[in-house]
């Protein structure tokens, strides 16, 4: 007995009595296994309606791929109900990955030549839809010849489809070319519609396609006329304007002809006037059309007064009260916003309002409109806004914004304060939304910006204090406390209220960073690195930070027990290098490695300390043996360090030893006595124009050896000099070893130099002293 | 170029799902879902345009919808498409619906999915805009019914008073009965015809159309 298979409308009927999903689970497995069996019997006459019900469980997401080849059958069969169900079933469920999918070529070839019209219909549809290259290429003559049918809406379909043909198979542009001027004669909508798509996809794809139709520009004007002028037409219009797609193509289709070409704009300058004045806007369809009408008026090469009308028209959607209109009108402004940047920027003000939309998609069309329109005049008042913006706007806009904002201030911030102001405010804002770079960007801000330093830090102090959790503000802060903690503790600064900072609240402050659990650990370690950096540059004593110092040796992330630890050793054996180590760094190139590692970035400042003047440093460690008085003034060159006993660091402080090779001033002989002689050679750093380096060297030629060997100088009072300790005492005889010392002579007016040295050392058992001025020094020393 | 169809009710479950380019049916009915989260948080009274969800397409789409009553249409269309145009479009869709089922409700579409799937077909083809003409459409709707009609009566012709005639007896009885059935609308093939003791079997007469 076989049991009647169920009509369509009865399974819809049992999947929607289920009560769970697990109950039309079983409703539709149950049926599809009725089907399956239907299928491998080949039941002919109910084919098509098992399945329209597999195309029914298909679209709710059940596996129907066992139809495929049931749509090939049904699509074979000469009933127009098969066919009809089955092209559906071939759409819905073939694509150009499985192989059944050639298989209906045949059938389409048929049904494209012999089938009736509503036949004919359906393999179009199914061809343009699923048409793969190859099947576009075997039928493409078929079509071709469609286009000439008697029944339009034979031609109609085909004209879409050999749209579709085109974007698969390019070459058949050949084609379907000739016939379009034929086909834009038509009267029917519906062909001319299909013509139109068909062109702009001929010209978008050729450029010789795109010259040859700008010819019939003046048929499309035509057309484009008649539809604006023609009465209500009921057949054809939506709410009162005739036939509104069919006007936005041609304009479409307009733009695309009249694009750089002053010939075809100028024909079409009347039109679109009288199209733009004479549309009626009240409804949807008048809109779209003035839209359409607006965009190409920006795109040709109108006239002023036209492209002035259009401009107007958009400021007039701007303020319309439908939200539809006002979110096409911003994005129209964005697309214009480069090549009409002041028309544009008079309706900054709406723009803006906009921003203030409840709705999303709106905002975040105003907000990228308003990103586009800052400029160096009206950055201050744009960046307000776009702060407020910030505090209020949904979180998938906040990235946006905060770089947009940043990238904005990087471009036209009119002072480095204002740049400053408004990097802290977005990083207090929406701090976790900022990208990676803006930490590095705000700290070489800050570095550079040496009359600013007391203020960030002061502003950076206050804003930590307040909330430890924004990461990226915490980093910037944290270094910029280690860095200028002096001048956050000196008192006033005449840029912010008088803040009474005093040392321990800001150590409290930095351990509390340390052991807050939102810390990153990069953070944490910005934070120790700026409470070792306080630990010389605050006045109190250090047993606070060593104590942090030395918890933290034993914490369980690798870098900052590594940290910990390196630091702990300053302070137990090279004490007495830490105060240089943690100087004030130098300005890092932009681009470079920012490295925020003391140590490091310090080694880096030693290479190049004889070369570069380095900002001015409380370190208290100046070792000088001076005779005159050096001053610390605004560009000192680092203190001369002694050689340290330990040996193995002195490699990195032994800055002046290694003399530099720039402009050679000839060697000077300045002393010659019973063997013993003293040269003098000169180095002028190019890096430092105030700069001498002498190097005394003694060299003993002669039987005994001179002993007890010391040598001072002096200089005039415009002069500093600082001598570093000499190599030794002893000048050994017979040539040995020489002894050098060097002299450093900063002379900052390039006054004549004038040198007295004094020397006094044992030799063949007598004690000399001798007082000379060295004469004849050569002209480069000093000018 | 449309990229995609869908026609869902206020709860998600989908009525029409048409999509112009391939994708595999784990991810189309992904799409369907996540269209119908971004839409549901949509309030009443701000714009209808939705930038697109990241599985459909890619910055280049938007979402346009409209909400009537309790189904959700929306249209994935990309740059290329005036988004005002799209609105007026949906508007002439569902007309052409009300129009084809008498004041469509929800449940026409539930029980006619290939119907509306057929009606779809005449405005929207391969992506673009075939026809927007609503008196059109439904003509051809109209026909076709009409042709698929006359299919499945063609079927019954067996059911006629046969008239044994000179002319050409049984076989020339198929294209008469044609045009005797045309507009007779049978529920029903019955398989077996007990007329006095005449057995007749109905045979299939797919050949005749």
């Amino acid at each position: 007995m076989v049991v009647p298979s169920l009509k369509l409308q009865d399974l819809i009927e049992e999947i929607r009595g289920a009560k769970t999903q697990a109950q039309e689970r079983e409703v539709i497995q149950k049926e599809c296994a009725h089907i399956r069996a239907s299928f491998r019997d080949g039941d002919p006459l109910h084919r098509h309606r098992q399945l329209a019900k597999l195309l029914y469980v298909h679209m709710l997401g059940y596996p129907a791929h066992f139809g495929q080849m049931e749509c090939l059958k049904l699509i074979a069969s000469p009933r127009f109900t098969d066919k009809r169900v089955g092209y559906l079933g071939a759409m819905l469920l073939l694509d150009e990955r499985q192989d059944a999918h050639l298989l209906i070529t045949n059938s389409i070839k048929n049904d494209l030549s012999q089938g009736i019209q509503a036949v004919q219909g359906l393999a179009l549809c199914t061809l343009s839809t699923v048409g793969s290259a190859e099947m576009c290429r075997d039928l493409a003559t078929e079509v071709e010849k469609l286009l000439l049918q008697p029944s339009s809406y034979v031609r109609k379909k085909a004209v879409l489809t050999a749209v579709h043909m085109i974007r698969k198979v390019p070459e058949l542009s050949n084609i379907f070319l000739p016939p379009c001027s034929q086909l834009l004669h038509e009267c029917h909508h519906g062909i001319l519609l299909g013509t139109i798509t068909l062109i702009m996809e001929l010209c978008e794809r050729n450029p010789a396609a795109l010259k040859h139709f700008r010819k019939v520009v003046p048929q499309l004007v035509q057309i484009l006329r008649t539809l604006v002028t023609t009465g209500y037409s009921v057949e054809h219009s939506v709410s009162g304007v005739s036939d509104p797609f069919l006007q936005v193509q041609i304009l479409r289709l307009l733009r695309i002809l009249g694009q750089n070409h002053e010939e075809s704009s100028e024909t079409m300058n009347d039109l679109l006037a009288q199209v733009a004045t004479n549309t009626d806007t009240s409804r949807n369809a008048g809109n779209a059309v003035l839209f359409e009408t607006v965009l190409t008026i920006m795109d040709i090469r109108a006239a002023a007064g036209l492209r002035v009308l259009a401009v107007n028209i958009l400021g007039r959607f701007l303020l319309n009260n439908d939200r539809n209109i006002r979110y096409v009108a911003l994005t129209s402004l964005l697309r214009m916003v480069q090549s009409d940047h002041s028309a544009v920027q008079r309706h900054r003000p709406t723009v803006v309002e906009c921003l203030r939309e409840p709705d999303a998609s709106l905002s975040r069309r105003a907000l990228e409109l308003s990103l586009a329109l800052v400029n160096s005049s009206n950055v201050r008042a744009m960046t307000q806004e776009l702060q407020s913006f910030l505090e209020s706007c949904p979180p998938d806009l906040r990235a946006d914004c905060a770089s947009g904002i940043l990238l904005a201030a990087e471009r036209f911030a009119p002072t480095k304060r204002w740049h400053i102001d408004t990097i802290l405010r977005v990083l207090t804002t929406a701090g976790t939304h900022v990208r990676d770079d803006a930490v590095a960007n705000l700290t070489q801000l800050i570095g550079g910006a040496q009359e600013l330093h007391a203020y960030s830090v002061r502003r950076l102090y206050s804003a930590l204090a307040d909330d430890i959790s924004q990461q990226p503000l915490v980093q910037v802060a944290a270094w910029c406390i280690g860095e200028y903690g002096d001048l956050l503790l000196e008192g006033a600064c005449e840029e912010t209220e008088p803040l009474q900072v005093e040392e321990e609240k800001v150590l409290a402050l930095l351990e509390k960073v340390l052991q807050s659990h939102m810390s990153l650990p990069a953070t944490r370690g910005y934070a120790l690195t700026a409470l070792m950096k306080l630990s010389t540059r605050l006045r109190g004593d250090n047993n606070r930070i060593r104590q942090v110092v030395s918890i933290y040796g034993s914490c369980l992330d690798v870098e900052l027990q590594q940290r910990a630890v390196e630091y702990n050793m300053l302070f137990w054996k090279y004490d007495h290098m830490r105060a240089a180590i943690l100087e004030k760094m130098p300005l890092v190139e932009r681009g470079g490695t920012q490295d925020e590692e003391a140590k490091e970035s310090k080694e880096a400042q030693l290479s190049e300390a004889a070369l570069v003047a380095t900002e001015p440093q409380a370190s208290k460690l100046l070792d000088l043996l001076d005779l005159l008085d050096g001053t610390s003034g605004a560009a000192q060159p680092p203190p001369a360090l002694e050689p340290s006993p330990g040996g193995t660091l002195v490699h990195l402080l032994d800055l002046p030893c290694v003399s530099p090779a720039p402009a050679s001033i000839p060697n000077l002989r300045v002393f010659e006595r019973e063997g013993l002689q003293l040269n003098l050679s000169f180095v002028r750093p190019p890096g430092t124009p105030a700069l001498l380096l002498i190097t005394v060297t003694a060299i003993n030629t002669s039987g005994a050896d001179v002993t007890h060997f010391v040598c001072q100088a002096a200089v005039p009072k415009s002069f500093q000099l600082q001598l570093q300790a000499p190599s030794g005492d002893t000048v050994p005889a017979q040539g040995g070893l020489p002894m050098t010392q060097l002299l450093r002579i900063l002379n900052p007016n390039k006054a004549p130099l004038r040198l007295k040295l004094r020397l006094t050392y044992n030799h063949f058992g007598q004690s000399v002293q001798e007082i000379f001025e060295v004469n004849n020094l050569p002209v480069e020393t000093w000018q | 170029m449309i990229q995609a169809i869908l026609v869902f009710n206020n709860h998600g479950k989908p009525r029409l799902v048409r999509f112009y380019q391939r994708f595999p049916e784990e991810i189309q009915q992904q799409i369907v879902r996540e269209t119908f989260h971004l839409v549901l948080k949509r309030d009443d009274n701000i714009c209808n345009f939705l930038e697109g969800g990241s599985l459909i397409g890619g910055p280049d789409y938007k979402l346009i919808y409209r909400h009537y009553a309790t189904l959700y249409f929306v249209f994935c269309v990309d740059s290329s498409e005036s988004e005002l145009g799209i609105l007026d479009l949906i508007q002439v869709f569902v007309e052409t619906l009300d129009k084809c089922f008498e004041n469509v409700c929800e449940l026409d579409l539930i029980f006619h999915m290939d119907k509306v799937h057929y009606i779809l077909q005449e405005v929207v083809m391969g992506g673009m805009v075939l026809e927007t003409n609503m008196n059109e459409i439904v003509a051809q709707i109209e026909a076709q019914n009409r042709l698929e009609k006359s299919e499945v009566s063609a079927q019954l012709v067996c059911l006629m008073p046969l008239p044994i005639s000179p002319q050409g007896g049984l076989s020339a009885a198929p294209a008469r009965a044609v045009s005797a059935v045309k507009n007779i609308n049978l529920p029903e093939i019955p398989r077996n015809i007990n007329i006095g003791d005449l057995n007749i079997k109905v045979p299939n007469l797919s050949q005749f159309v």
